[in-house]
C-alpha cells in the first residue's frame, strides 16, 4: 500500500461519500422526524436519476440545469407519498409497518421503471461527465468534483434552514419528541410532510450525481438502499453528522479494501464494518443510547 | 383450539393433498410447490418477527444456507440422484440455525428499528459472499445431483415434501403461541423493558426464538435447491424474498397462524400465476406494491385481523344490547388480544 | 428490626442534570416506608437504580444483605423486589390473564419455558385469586389496552403481587386514581403488610402516605433530607422548606403537606 492509494481513497471518500452523506441525510432526517425507515429512499435516488435522464434525451436539458425541475418533483413526490400512506401509520407497529410500506412503494416504482425505461443499464451523459484534472499525482474526476460541491452546497441549506431558521426549530423539536412539539403548539403534521418532501428532494441530486457516475437501472436500488441504511445506523439513526461522518468514512474504507484486497470485497466491507461497530456502540456512532425507562 | 377449528384445519389439509390429484398440469404443480414452500417461510418468519415485533429483512440468509447446504452437500456425498437426497433437507434446516445464532447473537443487541437494518446488512454479506467465494461456485452456481424423473411425475414428491414443512411450520408455531415462551415473546412485542424487569431472560428468548425460525426456512432453502437442481447465489439470496415474506405475514395478519399461510398463498400463487401467463417480472411487482399498499390502508392490521375485528365488534355490539350480567365490563372490543385463530 | 434494602450514596446524572446526588435510603423489613419530595426531586430515578433500570455513577444498592448494585432488572426482580411504575406499564396486547402469566414465569429456566404450555391451571387459579384481590377479575380476558387509566394500575399491582416479591416499590400507586379506589388500594396494602410484604410506596397523597406509612423519608433535590415517623417528619421545618422553597411546581402537594 502506498500514499497514492491512502490519498485517492481519501479522495473518493470525501467526494463520493458526501453525495452518499446527501441521500442518507434525507433518509435519517426523515426518521428522527417521523420514525419512518424508508425504504423507498433507494429506488427514489434511481427515480430522480431517470428524471434527469428523460429530461436530457428528450429535451436536451443540461443536467445541473435541470435539477431546477427534478428537485421540485422529488419534494412533491415525497409530499405525495406521505400524504397517502403515512397519515393513518400510527400506534405502536409504526416503524415496522413503515418499512413494508415503503417497500410496497418502492417496488411498484421498481415495476413501472421497468417497464417504462426497460432493464437495460444507462449512464448520464454531459460534455463534461468524462473530464478530470489532476493535483499532484491524485486525477480528480469532474463530475465527481461537482457533485462534491453539489453536496455541500444542499447539506448547508439543509443545515442552515435546520439551525438557523423558525421552521428548523420546529423540525428539530418535533426529531426530540413529538408529543412535546404538539403540545407545545407545533403543527407535527405539517412539519412531517414538509420533511419528507425534504427527504426525497435530496434524492433528485443524489440521483443525478449516481446516474452520471455509474450505470444503472431500477434493480440498482438494492444496492444503494442497503449502502444508505448501513450509513445511517452506523453514524445513529436520526444523528445528521453521524450520517455524514459514516457516508464519507463508508466510501473511504471500500476503497481502501479494494486497493489492499480486491474490489469484490469492497462493498461487503461495509456491512461487516457494520457488524462490528455495532456489536461495540449498539446505538450508532453517534446514536443516542435509548432509554430504558419510558 | 375448539373442535370445528380442527376440522377447518382437516379440510384446508386435504384440500391441499387433493390438488395435484386434481390438477396434473405441471405448471400448475410447480407452483404450488413454490407456493407451499412461501407458506412454510412465511409462517416461520411470522413466529419470530409477527409475536416479538422484531421485523426481520434478511431471512433468505436461511433459505440460502439451507439451499447451498442441499447443494454442497449432495454433490460432495456424490449422492445418487433421487428421493434419497430429501434427507438433506432437515440438515439444510439445522445449519440455517447454526448460522442463526451468531448472527442472532449480534443483530439482536440492538433495538427494534436498528434490527431490522442490520438484517438487510447481514443479508448482503451472505449475498456478496456467496458471489465472491469460491466454494459456492461464484455466479456460475452450482448444479445438483441431476434428477431424471418423468416431467409429468418430477413435482410431486415436492408438492408433497413442502407441504409436510409447512405443517411443520404451522405445528411449531402454533406449540410456540401456546407455550410460555410464547407468551414471553409478545410480552416483548408489547414492552420489553418492563418484560425484563418482570424476569423474561429477553435475550435468550429473542435469540431462541429466532434461531427457531430460521429451521423451516432452512429446510424450504433446501427443497427449493433440490427441486431447481441449480442454484445461484442472487436466486436463494434474494432481497426480494426477504420483502415477501414479510409482506405477506402483513397482508394476512402479522401474529395471527392463518394470516400468513393466507397472505403467501393469495401473493405468491398469484406471481407465479402472472409470471408464467405475462412472463412479465413487472407487472407483478406493480401488482404486489399496489395489492399490498391497498389492503394496508384498508385494512392496517392485515386480512384476518380485519375480519376478526369485525366479529369481535359484532360480538361486543350483541352483547351491548341483552343486559350483561356484568355492566361494569368496558364494552370495548378486544384488539388482538386472542391473535390465535 | 432489620434493614431489608439499603442504597447508600447513590449518585447519577443524566447529562448535565444530576438527579441523584449521594442519595440514602433505608427500608425496614415489614415496613411500609414512605419516600415523598417535590417533583424532579429523583424519586423515581431512585427506583430504577434500585431494579436495575437505571445504573448508578456511584453508591451501592444492597438487599438482604447482599450487594445488588447494577445488576439487570430480571436479576434484581429474581432476588424478591418487584415494582409499578409511575406511568403504568402494562402489557398492552395481551390479555390480563396473560398479563399475570408473564409475571410468574420467572420460577423456572427459559428452555423449559419452550417446553411447557403456557399456564397450569394451579397458576391461572393463583392469578385469578390476585385479579381477585384487586377486583378486576371479570376482566380477565379482555386485552389490557383497554383497561381504564385505574384498571391498569390494579393490573400492573396485581401482576406484581402474584409474582410475591418480598420488597415491593410503588411508584405513585394513587396518582390519577379516584378517591374509593385510594382507599381500596391502601386496605389491600394493609392487609399484606400484615402478612409480612415490605412496601417502599412513592406518592404526592400526603393523606395516603400519611395514614399508611410506618416511616417516610423526604427527598430533595437527589438528596435524602429527613426519615422518620410521619408526624414527625410532617412538622420538621426543612420539609416544609423543601416543599416551599426549594420546589419550583407542585402547588397541590404545598397545600395537602399540612393537611
Ligand atoms: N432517563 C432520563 N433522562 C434524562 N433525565 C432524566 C431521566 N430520568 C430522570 N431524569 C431527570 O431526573 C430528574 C429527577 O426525576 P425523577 O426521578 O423522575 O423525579 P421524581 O420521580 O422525584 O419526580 C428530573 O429532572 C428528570 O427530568
Ligand atoms: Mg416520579
Amino acid at each position: 500500500m502506498n500514499a497514492t492509494a491512502l490519498l485517492s481513497a481519501a479522495k473518493d471518500g470525501i467526494l463520493t461519500g458526501s453525495v452518499y452523506a446527501l441521500m442518507a441525510t434525507g433518509l435519517t432526517l426523515i426518521f428522527g422526524v417521523m420514525d419512518i425507515i424508508n425504504i423507498a429512499q433507494g429506488i427514489l435516488v434511481i427515480l430522480g436519476a431517470y428524471l434527469s435522464y428523460a429530461l436530457q434525451v428528450h429535451w436536451h436539458i443540461d443536467l445541473f440545469v435541470g435539477l431546477l425541475i427534478t428537485i421540485p418533483t422529488m419534494f412533491l413526490v415525497g409530499v405525495v407519498i406521505e400524504r397517502l400512506f403515512f397519515r393513518r401509520l400510527t400506534g405502536p407497529e409504526r416503524t415496522g409497518m413503515s418499512i413494508l410500506v415503503t417497500y410496497a412503494v418502492s417496488l411498484l416504482i421498481e415495476g413501472a421503471l421497468n417497464m417504462i425505461f426497460s432493464v437495460n443499464d444507462v449512464q448520464l451523459q454531459g460534455s463534461y461527465v468524462n473530464k478530470s484534472f489532476a493535483i499532484g499525482s491524485v486525477h480528480f474526476g469532474f463530475i465527481y468534483v461537482a457533485g462534491f460541491v453539489l453536496a455541500v452546497v444542499l447539506l448547508s441549506a439543509l443545515y442552515f434552514m435546520l439551525y438557523r431558521t423558525r421552521f428548523g426549530v420546529s423540525v428539530r423539536a418535533s426529531v426530540a419528541d413529538q408529543t412535546s412539539a404538539a403540545l407545545v403548539g407545533i403543527d407535527v403534521k405539517r412539519v412531517s410532510t414538509i420533511v419528507f418532501g425534504i427527504g426525497v428532494a435530496v434524492t433528485a441530486a443524489g440521483g443525478m450525481i449516481y446516474g452520471a457516475t455509474n450505470a444503472f437501472n431500477a434493480s440498482t436500488s438494492y444496492d444503494l438502499i442497503s449502502r444508505l441504511l448501513t450509513i445511517i445506523v452506523l453514524g445513529g439513526m436520526g444523528s445528521l453528522g453521524g450520517a455524514l461522518l459514516a457516508g464519507v468514512g463508508m466510501v473511504f474504507v471500500g476503497d481502501m479494501v479494494g486497493v489492499i484486497w480486491s474490489p469484490v470485497w469492497s462493498s461487503m466491507s461495509y456491512f461487516v464494518v457494520l457488524a462490528v461497530v455495532l456489536l461495540v456502540r449498539p446505538q450508532g456512532l453517534f446514536g443516542k443510547q435509548s432509554a430504558r425507562v419510558a | 383450539m375448539s373442535k370445528l377449528k380442527y376440522s377447518w384445519w382437516a379440510v384446508a389439509v386435504a384440500a391441499f393433498a387433493l390438488f395435484p390429484v386434481v390438477v396434473t398440469n405441471p405448471t400448475y404443480t410447480a407452483i404450488g410447490v413454490y407456493t407451499l414452500l412461501f407458506m412454510a417461510c412465511a409462517t416461520s418468519w411470522n413466529m419470530f418477527s409477527g409475536y416479538s415485533g422484531y421485523i426481520a429483512l434478511g431471512s433468505s440468509v436461511f433459505y440460502g444456507v439451507g439451499a447451498y447446504t442441499m447443494a454442497l452437500a449432495s454433490i460432495h456425498w456424490h449422492m445418487a440422484p433421487g428421493a434419497a437426497m430429501f434427507w438433506l433437507v432437515p440438515l439444510g434446516g439445522l445449519v440455517a440455525v447454526v448460522i442463526a445464532v451468531p448472527i442472532g447473537w449480534i443483530a439482536l443487541r440492538v433495538r427494534r428499528h436498528t434490527f431490522v437494518v442490520i438484517t438487510i446488512a447481514i443479508f448482503f454479506i451472505f449475498q456478496l459472499g456467496a458471489i465472491n467465494f469460491g466454494f459456492t461456485g461464484g455466479t456460475a452456481g452450482l448444479s445438483l445431483p441431476f434428477i431424471q424423473w418423468d416431467a409429468s411425475y418430477y413435482n410431486v414428491p415436492f408438492y408433497y415434501v413442502a407441504l409436510g414443512i409447512v405443517l411443520v411450520a404451522v405445528v411449531i408455531s402454533a406449540a410456540v403461541r401456546r407455550s410460555r415462551f410464547g407468551l414471553q415473546l409478545l410480552a416483548i412485542r408489547d414492552d420489553e423493558d418492563r418484560a425484563l424487569g418482570l424476569g423474561v431472560k429477553v435475550g435468550a428468548v429473542k435469540l431462541s426464538g429466532f434461531a427457531l425460525s430460521a429451521f423451516v426456512i432452512g429446510m424450504a432453502g433446501a427443497i427449493y435447491a433440490m427441486f431447481q437442481g441449480q442454484i445461484y447465489p442472487q436466486f436463494v439470496f434474494d432481497p426480494t424474498f426477504d420483502v415477501s415474506v414479510a409482506l405477506m405475514s402483513f397482508f394476512g395478519g402479522l401474529g395471527t397462524l392463518t394470516g400468513p399461510l393466507l397472505g403467501a398463498l393469495v401473493l405468491e400463487s398469484a406471481q407465479q400465476y402472472l409470471t408464467v401467463t405475462y412472463s412479465n417480472g413487472s407487472l407483478y411487482l406493480i401488482f404486489f406494491g399496489a395489492l399490498f399498499l391497498i389492503v394496508i390502508t384498508f385494512m392496517p392490521r392485515g386480512v384476518v385481523n380485519f375480519f376478526l375485528d369485525r366479529r369481535r365488534a359484532t360480538l361486543a355490539a350483541a352483547s351491548m344490547a341483552n343486559p350483561s350480567p356484568t355492566p361494569s365490563a368496558p364494552s370495548t372490543p378486544t384488539p388482538a388480544a386472542r391473535s390465535l385463530v | 428490626m432489620t434493614v431489608l434494602l439499603k442504597a447508600q450514596g447513590i449518585s447519577r446524572a443524566f447529562g448535565g442534570l444530576q438527579a441523584l446526588r449521594g442519595c440514602d435510603l433505608e427500608v425496614e423489613k415489614g415496613s411500609i416506608t414512605g419516600l415523598i419530595g417535590p417533583n424532579g426531586s429523583g424519586k423515581t430515578t431512585l427506583f430504577n437504580v434500585i431494579t436495575g433500570y437505571v445504573r448508578p455513577d456511584a453508591g451501592t444498592v444492597t438487599f438482604d444483605g447482599a450487594d445488588i448494585t447494577g445488576l439487570e432488572p430480571d436479576k434484581v426482580f429474581a432476588r424478591g423486589i418487584g415494582r409499578t411504575f409511575q406511568l403504568t406499564r402494562i402489557f398492552a396486547r395481551m390479555t390480563v390473564l396473560e398479563n399475570m402469566l408473564i409475571a410468574i414465569q420467572h420460577e423456572e429456566g427459559w428452555l423449559r419455558g419452550m417446553t411447557r404450555s403456557k399456564s397450569s391451571s394451579a397458576e391461572v387459579e393463583n392469578a385469578r385469586e390476585w385479579l381477585d384481590f384487586v377486583g378486576i377479575t371479570r376482566l380477565a380476558d379482555l386485552a389490557a389496552g383497554a383497561l381504564s387509566y385505574g384498571q391498569r394500575k390494579l393490573l400492573e399491582l396485581a401482576y406484581v403481587l402474584v409474582a410475591n416479591p418480598d420488597v415491593i416499590l410503588l411508584d405513585e400507586p394513587a396518582g390519577g386514581v379516584n378517591l374509593t379506589l385510594i382507599n381500596q388500594i391502601a386496605d389491600k396494602i394493609r392487609e399484606l403488610n400484615a402478612q409480612g410484604k415490605t412496601f417502599l410506596i412513592v406518592e404526592h397523597n400526603m393523606e395516603f402516605v400519611m395514614n399508611l406509612c410506618d416511616s417516610v423519608t423526604v427527598m430533595n433535590q437527589g438528596c435524602h433530607l429527613v426519615s422518620g415517623k410521619p408526624a414527625d417528619v410532617r412538622a420538621n421545618p426543612l420539609v416544609l422548606d423543601a416543599y416551599l422553597g426549594g420546589g419550583d411546581e407542585d402547588d397541590e402537594d404545598e397545600v395537602s403537606i399540612n393537611a
